[in-house]
């Protein structure tokens, strides 16, 4: 008795290749509808934009006149505040990685680190904001400063840069490290010497990628009451400032049309800054991955 | 586990059944390397090792011969405590390693693995070039000198031999190397830190014929100046380069002897039956 009927088999053959073929135009489908959104954004941006890209739109600060209108205060402002959150947030979470993978001892007490770490990185960036507002901005009278806002931003991708850091170093195969602890090295000496220079450029292109969603993100910043407009540039941490997002932010709402240019102009800007900071990543990643 | 343990310290006196050297082979006293005393060992609630006792002499190759499972690389890695990178792992009676019990309190881990190097099973060199391979362990020691290190990476080179197949490429990456290659390096790199034991789990295991006699042909030259201690599930590995076996078998040492003794007149029923390949 043969179970596979060739004819049977063959019609049911048509109806199968059918059902393949409706699947796949859906998620073609699906695959448009996010490529066509993304390329009307463009175009548009890009039209009204490019027409007031020029160098005084790099060189001059804000203004109520579109056509006076500058990015200045809030290129340098976004750049100081990236100075300020790349080494704190790379510090810290690293640091935390390295502890929780390789020192601390797996217990109830280090899973309930582990979950919350993975549940802040879902917490909205608003809360941030409002936890940088108590603390840093009137505990610690930091104010409108960078500092303040740079701290907040440290904390919100903190936990995006853990645990991308945390599985770069769960990547580095126990054979390495059993090859150094066999010949007497400590802890420490393993980490540095075999664990990092294997893992670094995976914490690097985690830690870029959260940098810049840091570098656009407005909501804490507004919590934090930072200025849209500045006539001047920062002097040090502890000054006040203005950021990309913020200043769009700020001539996107504003009712004359022209501004609507001046915004999709500042869009380029901030969006070109992104693409540079993703490809540093990818270039990382490519350039230092390490094959076992 | 309470039950277990009190159940060793009554067995203690008791036992008695101690492997030994064999009999009417009165060779001169060599000194111990390492000295097991009713040694047990558990991963979380299963008993791997039992009421281990065994003596392992210097400047001889010693093989751990014993099924899967039998706790056989158990054993090694407990012997220079790479077992504890297992967190559930407990143990309790004596590991002497020239006289002083290596699970002591007062023992650091780092101090004993610089006396006793390992060899892995899967070759694992570090993605570094040749030269840094080798230099790791003296430079994890604080050998800075250039000139220091670049006699040490001679020296190991050529004691693992394979010098002369690298001697030109130094500076490339030890990934480039033929398996066979990277684990001569790896032994190299263990001989860099100037062990007094060399520990060797299943060196060939992953190997080509061709380099398998090569490993073994170098472990043979190390027993000059070096401890060996080497598991290996390939019997006739055993048979061709070890001074004494032990058969491992289910955490219990059955038998340890001469190696010639025990391939050919072993005293237990289950050696025989291992060795002539009715199980395992």
């Amino acid at each position: 008795m043969k179970y596979m009927n060739d004819t049977v088999v063959m019609k049911r053959m048509k109806s199968r290749l059918q059902v393949n073929k409706v699947w796949k135009t859906i998620f073609i489908i699906a695959t448009s509808v996010a490529l066509l959104a993304l390329i009307v954004l463009l175009v548009r941006i890009v039209t009204q934009g490019t027409g007031y890209l020029n160098w005084d739109f790099f060189n001059n600060f804000g203004s109520r006149f579109a056509e006076k209108a500058g990015i200045k205060a809030a290129l340098v402002g976004s750049i100081y505040l990236m100075l300020v959150i790349a080494p704190v947030s790379m510090i810290l979470g690293v640091g935390t990685a390295i502890y929780l993978e390789e020192y601390a001892k797996k217990n109830k007490f280090t899973d309930f680190i582990q979950m919350n770490i993975s549940n802040l990185a879902g917490v909205p960036s608003i809360v941030f904001g409002l936890l940088g507002l108590t603390i840093f901005a009137r505990m610690l009278f930091l104010g409108k400063s960078i500092l303040a806002a740079g701290l907040t931003m440290s904390l919100l991708i903190l936990p995006v840069i853990i645990v991308a850091a945390q599985e770069a170093i769960r990547a580095v195969p126990k054979e390495q490290r059993e090859a150094s602890y066999g010949m007497g090295a400590t802890k420490w000496q393993t980490i540095t010497r075999v664990v990092l220079p294997a893992a670094i450029p995976g914490i690097l292109t985690g830690s870029i990628l959260a940098l810049s969603r840091a570098v656009g993100e407005t909501a804490p910043l507004v919590v934090l009451g930072i200025p849209v407009i500045l006539q001047f540039l920062p002097d040090g941490l502890l000054s006040e400032f203005t950021t990309l997002p913020l200043q769009i932010y700020d001539w996107a709402k504003r009712p004359q049309e022209e501004f609507q240019f001046v915004a999709a102009a500042g869009i380029i800007v901030l969006m070109v800054l992104l693409v540079i900071m993703n490809s540093i990543a990818i270039f990382i990643r490519n350039k230092f991955q390490k094959r076992y | 586990m309470v039950e277990l343990m009190i159940k060793n310290e009554e067995n203690k006196t008791v036992k008695t059944s101690a492997p030994f050297i064999g009999e009417g082979q009165k060779v001169f006293e060599k000194n111990t390397v390492f000295q097991s005393k009713n040694f047990n060992l558990w991963y979380g609630d299963h008993h791997a090792l039992k009421d281990i006792n065994l003596d392992i002499k210097e400047n001889e190759v010693t093989a751990i011969i014993g099924p899967s499972g039998c706790g056989k690389s158990t054993y090694i890695k407990a012997l220079n405590r790479m077992v504890e990178l297992v967190p559930i792992v407990k143990t309790n009676g004596e590991v002497n390693y020239r006289g002083r019990n290596i699970f002591g309190s007062d023992y650091e881990v780092e101090e004993l693995r610089t006396r006793v190097g390992m060899v892995f099973q899967k070759p694992n060199p570090f993605p570094k070039s040749i030269y840094d391979n080798i230099a790791y362990g003296p430079r994890i020691h604080g050998i800075k000198n250039k000139k220091i290190l670049d006699e040490i990476v001679e020296k190991s080179l050529r004691g693992a031999a394979i010098w002369d197949e690298v001697k030109d490429r130094l500076n490339q990456n030890a990934y480039g190397l033929s398996g066979g290659q990277q684990q001569r390096i790896c032994i190299a790199r263990c001989l860099a830190i100037e062990p007094d034991v060399i520990l060797m789990d299943e060196p060939t295991s992953a190997l080509d014929p061709i380099s398998t006699l090569k490993v073994e042909e170098l472990v043979q030259e190390l027993k000059d100046n070096y401890s060996i201690i080497i598991v290996t599930h390939n019997m006739q590995q055993a048979a061709r380069i070890s001074d004494k076996t032990a058969f491992f078998l289910n955490g219990e040492v059955v038998e340890f002897d001469h190696t010639d003794k025990i391939f050919s007149t072993p005293r237990d029923q289950r050696t025989e039956d291992y060795i002539s390949g009715r199980f395992g």
